[in-house]
């Protein structure tokens, strides 16, 4: 292997990235996955249409959608530059909001069937032990859910790392601020010559992938046996 | 004890419709199957909101659907021995067991940890996990969770229900020593007359959703 600087930049903010788009959405992921699992309220189906609509529309337009309000002169965009001086548009935060996106629906789907694999029962008998709803949550949901949420992250994880056409609409190809493995890829292919550093980069994206995999499922079997010792 | 309440509750096809006022230590609500022990029972812990009605415990009101209070489960100060055990699956006995008695610090204890487990015969079980118990192990270690939550009122599902006729013999006497023990306010919903007749200081008779009966009874074992 020899890589260049800016493919190792790439694949560098390809994991700062996906790893910042996971763990920032995971809490909303969970929120989300309980409110469609649990509750019943006026327009529930509307939110989980907004939910999947990333899985369904094409990732250019939600890029693109990205664009015009998350953009410089985008309305939310605008706002969250004047009050948090955070910048979105064509800076790998923004990359990170892209993919946190487009990963939302999978980890919402994977949590949500976890969540609703939890017998209420239990959450029952808790609150008669005294447990406040959030107490419930934390001790009894959460650690009977914890294989799917994980599931979910790492589901969540795998998308954000290899999330290209939302990315490159929002942020473009910048070397050392938005390129990423995927988008590093692509430019390399429409270059003379690229051949060989796309498939170095390609076989990276394909050990990641493997490495994240095992990872999580060997987390997997430690909490269970964890929770079997206690 | 002095538990009192009225309940008009629709679900589906039958209404539950009835006024108590139980003097216990231990009422038993004894009544065939469908007759809405359950219900009942789930509405005195608050799992239940019913359409209306109104309980109070020794001078508390839990719920009082015209004046809009509800009490929740969780603040209710009850122990809930239900009919399926609901053990945590992912706790072992000893932490399924301090479950309750940690959120309960606040309230004073009416018996130790070691005076539950001996009483309940759990010693050799702390560290198993729920599903490597049977169900008659299983449904004390769920007594005894019960218990430890200092519970101010102890309601009880048919708590032998689910056990063939050599486990039941086997918990009864537990059930007899608690009731000799503790004097714990108790609500026992059966429709075993037998066991009704051995813990029961009042059996009201509950029969399609009304209360039919509700007389004394001296408990004999």
């Amino acid at each position: 292997m020899n890589l260049s600087l800016a493919d190792i930049t790439a694949i560098w903010l390809s994991l700062k990235i996906a790893s910042v788009a996971t763990l920032v959405s995971l809490p909303f992921a969970i929120a989300v996955a309980w409110l469609l699992a649990r509750c019943e309220f006026f327009g529930k189906s509307v939110i989980n249409g907004l939910v999947h609509l990333p899985l369904v529309l094409p990732p250019v337009v939600t890029g693109y959608l990205l664009l015009i309000g998350f953009g410089k002169q985008g309305p939310i965009g605008e706002l969250l530059e004047s009050c948090c001086g955070i910048v979105m548009s064509f800076r790998w935060t923004g990359a990170a909001l892209a993919c946190a996106i487009m990963a939302f629906p999978l980890s919402v789907r994977a949590i949500r069937l976890a969540l609703e694999s939890v017998d209420t029962k239990l959450e029952a008998a808790a609150s008669t032990l005294g447990a406040t709803p959030w107490h419930v949550f934390a001790t009894i949901t959460v650690p009977l859910a914890f294989p799917g949420i994980l599931a979910g992250a790492v589901l969540g994880f795998a998308k954000a790392l290899g999330e290209f056409g939302a990315t490159i609409t929002f942020v473009s190809n910048i070397p050392g601020e938005t390129q990423t493995i995927a988008t590093a890829i692509y430019g390399h292919t429409q270059s003379p010559g690229g051949d060989a550093p796309a498939l170095q980069l390609t076989m990276i994206s394909v050990a990641i992938a493997m490495i994240a995999l095992i990872a999580s499922e060997m987390l997997a079997r430690r909490v269970s046996r964890k929770a079997a010792d206690l | 004890m002095s538990l009192s309440f009225e309940i008009q509750h629709r679900t589906g096809r039958f209404t539950l419709d009835l006024a108590l006022s139980c003097q216990g230590p231990v009422t038993a609500l004894f009544g065939p199957s469908g007759a809405g022990k359950t219900s009942v029972l789930n509405i005195l812990a608050g799992l239940i909101h019913p359409q209306s009605g109104r309980i109070t415990f020794q001078g508390e009101i839990w719920l009082d659907t015209h004046k809009n209070i509800f009490v929740p489960a969780h603040a209710r100060a009850i122990g809930y021995v239900f009919q399926d055990g609901r053990l945590f699956p992912h706790l072992n006995v000893r932490h399924n067991l301090d479950y309750g008695a940690h959120l309960s610090k606040d309230r004073p204890a009416r018996a130790s940890f070691d005076d539950v487990v001996d009483l309940l015969g759990l010693n050799a079980l702390l560290q198993r996990h729920p599903r490597n118990l049977s169900g008659g192990e299983q449904q004390r270690v769920a007594i005894g969770r019960a218990l430890l939550a200092r519970p101010r009122l102890l309601l009880m599902d048919e708590p032998l229900a689910a056990l063939d006729v050599a486990r039941r013999e086997e918990i009864m006497p537990y059930l007899e020593n608690l009731r000799a023990t503790y004097a714990l306010p108790t609500v026992y919903v059966s429709h075993s007359m037998p066991e009704v007749r051995r813990l029961a200081d009042e059996i009201v008779t509950l029969e399609a959703s009304h209360v039919t009966s509700h007389h004394a009874n001296e408990p004999q074992a």
